[in-house]
């Protein structure tokens, strides 16, 4: 099969390797019809997440059909088209009874190598590294999906691919994180960064009843889909100081409730921003926590900052006195998917909302490498590129 | 009640001598000399007259061949981890209590095979595709709470070990607590024993227990071997790099191409 896999810092390329195979009872083996960039697989693509090896199949964003089970699969059968959701749960640990799915105990072949990073493993994860467990991704046409009954949904037919395909991370993501923040009616939420995740951040705070979405970001075609959802947009760059406008923009008080959909790879014009730019060059560090200081600086006393942006290993200069002198909630962590597939599901067919306004490059996966780059620089107006692995050569 | 004193292969509770009480003795002969030798060397270094010069010298000698010898002289070691696991405490034990069902997650164990109500054969794996084995006795157990067993002198590796099973705080799942003493022996044996058990025995035992606990509640254990990815062979990547550079003559040859 061709599989889009990671050779190295921007440097990732379509390969023929073998078909997967059944390798466990539970694991299930799906035909991939569509699948997604993520941009927290830019941050595999940008080299900020260790553990990485050279020919890794990447992609946590797929859905297909199934043409293989295992003996010890159950529900699923061959022929029905499901989203996979990019976190693989066992269903039978503390963490999966609990609904902590993200949190799963027994999915991470490589437990003690996150163990020993964080103090806890967590749930395997597609394509994203080997402390994840390693597993091949779905940025190619076949993948292996192991503990098949737990993850994977069932969505109808008559669905295009396309409206359920960010049931797979996104969508769930950016819900999660704004039903973390408690929104009582009429309150007023922040989102920083006005990717996929943030999109679905600013409407599911509408969703969940918040009265004002304020979006943050620099790129115009984003702010415009933030705006077609409702949000008041900021440019950043266009603004001297973030701050004091938000301020300005909610009596003083500050947002209600903050959400971080930036995470490690955050820009910014500070002081702050350029050091942490430098020290994360020179890999003094994994991160750059300008969003996250700005967000606890700004909420107003008692909110909640939300971090679904992803973040790999030690923050400095975080404001924690800030955080602390206004008591502030913080949350964050991978999206317990599947909390959220099915509820999400009937949002999308009741036709509360289209996750598929938010692509902009629909492209074969002979595209998917210089796609990674055109996302990576935001070029051409990119906000999500959705792959055809079947389809043949490259778009015009 | 403490249970882990029950486990302690030390105390005297445990009763009826410990089976290293040679390898004690052995281990203390070296720490005499070091500090007799020491003593000696002290004594002789505040005389300051030749005499003692040479008594300080003899010392240091003494510490010297001590040391030595303690490192030549292998230590026991104790290892205890201890794991969640989400099922409830008969089934974790009915499933541990069939030593046969060890090796399906102690990568190291060819074989176990029970040969009466008490005892087993035990087979591991060693390096060079060779097994060591040795015989093991239950000293004492009790149903759903603990299980303790000895290694029968004669095998090839000394040790002994202890499992608890207790409630956890939630509902229908069990702590299990294992620690296991072992002396590894010197000489070639000893040098696979160590290799057995990695350079970190404590490692090894967790992730046992590991696998364990993924197997009960799971019904399998993790995996990635045998799964697609885009690795070359060093083979395979020499011809890719050759042919890289090929290529690029190419484009600098002809760069009309471009």
């Amino acid at each position: 099969m061709k599989a889009l896999c990671w050779f190295g810092k921007k440097d990732v390329r379509v390969e023929t390797v073998p078909d997967p195979q059944i390798l466990n009872p539970r694991d299930a083996i799906v035909r991939i019809t569509r699948t997604a960039i993520c941009g927290s697989d830019l941050h595999l693509y940008d080299g900020y997440i260790p553990t990485l090896e050279q020919g890794d199949i990447l992609g946590h964003e797929f859905m297909g059909e199934v043409v293989e089970v295992g003996r010890e699969v159950k529900k699923l059968k061959v022929g029905d088209k499901v989203v996979v959701p990019f976190t693989i749960c066992c269903g039978q640990c503390y963490f999966c009874k609990n609904e902590l799915w993200s949190a799963c105990d027994n999915t991470n072949p490589n437990a003690h190598v996150l163990e020993a990073l964080n103090g806890h493993n967590a749930a395997g994860l597609f394509g994203y590294s080997h402390m994840y467990g390693g597993y091949a991704g779905g940025q190619a046409q076949y993948v292996r999906v192991p503990m098949a009954d737990v993850g994977p949904i069932q969505v109808p037919n008559d669905i295009p691919d396309e409206k359920v395909l960010f049931l797979s991370d996104i969508f769930p993501t950016g819900y999660q994180a704004a039903e973390a923040c408690d929104i009582k009616p009429g309150q007023v939420v922040a989102v920083w960064g006005c990717g996929p995740v943030g999109q679905f951040a600013i409407r599911s705070a509408f969703m969940l009843g918040a009265g004002r979405v304020i979006a943050i970001d620099r790129f115009p075609e984003r702010l415009q889909l933030a705006a077609r959802a409702n949000a008041e947009v900021i440019n950043y760059e266009e603004t001297p100081d973030l701050i004091e406008t938000l301020k300005t923009m909610t009596g003083a008080r500050g947002p209600d409730a903050c959400i971080d959909a930036v995470g490690m790879e955050a820009h910014g014009h500070s002081v702050d921003a350029y050091i942490d730019e430098t020290k994360q060059a020179l890999k003094l560090t994994f991160d750059r926590a300008m969003v996250l200081r700005q967000a606890m600086q700004v909420c107003r006393k008692g909110g909640v900052v939300s971090i679904p942006g992803v973040y790999g290993g030690f923050l400095d200069k975080v404001p924690f006195g800030s955080a602390f002198a206004k008591g502030l909630t913080l949350k964050m962590g991978q999206t317990h998917m599947l909390r959220y597939m099915k509820p999400l599901l009937e949002r999308i067919q009741n036709s509360e909302i289209d996750p598929s306004e938010i692509i902009s490059h629909r492209v074969t996966l002979q595209d998917a490498p210089r796609m990674y780059d055109v996302f990576c620089k935001k070029e051409d107006h990119c906000t999500k590129v959705v792959l055809d692995p079947w389809a043949d050569g490259l778009a015009a | 009640m403490d249970n882990g004193k029950r486990f302690n292969f030390r105390s005297p509770e445990n009763g009826n001598g410990s089976p290293f009480s040679t390898e004690q003795l052995k281990l203390a002969t070296p720490l005499v000399g070091i500090s007799a030798g020491a003593a000696l060397a002290v004594f002789g270094a505040s005389r300051k007259t030749w005499k003692g010069a040479a008594m300080a010298a003899a010392g240091g000698l003494l510490v010297f061949q001590g040391f030595r010898e303690s490192h030549k002289t292998a230590r026991p070691i104790h290892v205890e981890r201890s794991f969640t696991i989400s099922k409830p405490v008969g089934e974790v034990f009915n499933f541990w209590r069939n030593f046969e069902n060890l090796p399906k997650f102690m990568r190291h164990l060819n074989t176990v095979e029970v040969t009466d109500q008490t005892r087993s054969h035990w087979e591991a794996r060693a390096p060079l595709g060779t097994s060591i084995s040795w015989e093991a006795q239950i000293t004492d157990e009790r149903e759903n709470d603990y299980i303790l067993w000895e290694s029968l002198p004669g095998g090839a590796v000394e040790h002994r070990g202890s499992i608890q099973f207790r409630n956890a705080p939630f509902a229908d799942a069990t702590e299990v607590i294992v620690s296991l003493d072992y002396r590894p022996p010197v000489g070639k044996v000893g040098a696979l024993f160590a290799r057995l058990f990695g350079e970190n025995p404590e490692r090894q035992i967790r992730e046992d227990l590991r696998r364990f606990k993924q197997l009960m509640e799971a019904g399998e254990i993790p995996t990635i071997e045998g799964q697609p990815s885009g690795r070359r062979s060093p083979f395979v990547r020499m011809m890719h790099a050759a042919s890289a550079e090929r290529t690029s003559v190419r484009e600098r040859t002809s760069p009309v191409s471009a």
